[in-house]
């Protein structure tokens, strides 16, 4: 088993009091969870510091620990002799469990004397997982494999680590940051306490065409400044496959051309919009005749595209 | 090892969690819940019904504020202010993400 220091993780000496311990403790959660910080490491980071604070702020759990000695983190450790039976009532196995899981088994046998073999009844624990999963995959509906690692404890309390995988149906409809609810499928419940549930957040990897709103979908399309202005047929790519979508003669830069339900599908019915948004983009090498004929067009073009700037400057004078 | 193919529910609007389950689900009591939406945090579906039902959106920021009640000793008030600014949080986060999809590739 690796020792971790519990100590040195919220930046407290040995002998720190309980309030000291709590400020630590405190002043790390509000750095670190993940539900508040967004720093890359968070989640980790607060693993490491709760799991510390799950135990140096219970007295008992902190002398158990206490007693097993001092060593380097991440140093291979065994408890002392009779460390089991002096804090638990019955011998542990030490084997494949971490420091946590030996520091709950404790607490759950100590609960396990205190009420005299009465048996409590604990629901297992939640736990979130994230898929990342591709654009292509969110639209035709996708399985992904799940492997976690779990502690499980059997009828006395003691916990082992169990491996569990899972192969999950995301049926389609799913897009950034939806959860998914798997019942039942997390951490098993102790003496008739209800199994945990696994929560899946779906993340999208970025797509190199599409950008993603919701279940509406955004893409750029480039065109020429002549079937900009002249109208013209294009090709779009859309998950479904090709499809020609008509842009209108006139069409500015910037204008969204909406393909409606070619976007992601919808969880239940319906499916989400393509919105097409239109750039112009010139040409950056130009034969003679081409300049020759933008020459002939500015020359004959009264067009003047800055023309609310006059305006605009003699009605602010 | 075997994989074990499981099934999944969608937690979107949908789908419906009584009080009981909303508890059940969250590791807020039901009394915990009451304050809740008495302080306007959570909003049934049916408020002048007996039986409150929940949109199945409801668990997720629930969720999160019980985790944030635990690792930070909150109480019922401090657990409501959360879950509006997780609502506002996720509103903007919406928005923000909206606006991103709408701005062309290479002018970000």
């Amino acid at each position: 088993m690796k020792y971790k220091d519990y100590y040195r993780i919220l930046g407290v000496e040995r002998d720190a009091s309980a309030e000291a311990i709590k400020r630590a403790y405190r002043k790390l959660a509000h750095k670190y969870h993940p539900d508040v910080s967004k720093a890359a490491n968070a989640e980790e980071k607060f693993k490491e510091v709760a799991e510390a604070y799950e135990t140096l702020k219970n007295p008992e759990k902190r002398a158990a620990y206490d007693q097993l000695g001092s060593y380097q983190p991440g140093q291979d450790f065994q408890p002392p002799p009779d460390w089991g039976k002096q804090f638990g009532d019955t011998q542990f196995s030490f084997e494949g469990i971490d420091l946590a899981d030996l520091l709950a088994g404790l607490a759950a046998g100590r609960q396990r004397a205190g009420r005299r073999g009465e048996h409590v009844r604990m629901p297992g624990q939640d736990y979130e997982v994230t898929a990342h999963i591709s654009l292509e995959e969110a639209y035709r509906g996708t399985d992904v494999d799940l492997h976690l690692t779990v502690p499980e404890y059997d009828e006395h309390g003691f916990p082992r680590r169990v491996p569990r995988a899972f192969k999950v149906r995301i049926p389609k409809g799913a897009t950034d940051g939806q959860r998914l609810r798997l019942a039942g499928k997390g951490g098993k419940g102790i003496h008739g306490g209800r199994d945990g549930d696994l929560y899946l957040n779906i993340a999208l990897h970025p797509h190199p065409l599409f950008r993603v709103s919701g279940h509406d979908l955004y893409l750029d399309l480039p065109l020429t400044p002549w079937e900009a202005v002249l109208g013209a047929t294009a090709e779009v790519p859309t998950l479904g496959g090709p499809v020609r979508l008509k842009v209108p003669a006139g069409t500015r830069a910037g204008q969204q051309l909406r393909l409606a339900r070619r976007g992601l599908p919808k969880p239940h019915a319906g499916e989400g919009d393509l919105f097409a948004i239109v750039q112009i983009v010139v040409p950056t090498v130009t034969t003679e005749r081409e300049r020759a004929l933008f020459q002939q067009l500015a020359d004959s073009s009264t067009f003047n595209p800055r023309g609310h700037f006059q305006q605009e400057v003699r009605s602010g004078s | 090892m075997e994989a074990e193919f499981t099934e999944t529910l969608w937690l979107d609007e949908r789908h419906e969690f009584s009080l009981a389950e909303l508890a059940e689900l969250s590791g807020l009591s039901e009394a915990e819940l009451r304050e809740l939406v008495d302080y306007g945090a959570v909003v049934p579906r049916n408020p002048q019904a007996l039986q409150w039902t929940f949109s199945g959106t409801c668990l997720d920021a629930i969720r999160t504020a019980c985790r944030l009640r635990d690792s930070f000793d909150l109480d019922v008030h401090g657990v409501a202010v959360v879950i509006a600014l997780l609502d506002r949080i996720h509103d903007l986060e919406a928005q923000l993400r909206h606006s991103r999809a709408q701005v062309p590739r290479g002018t970000r």
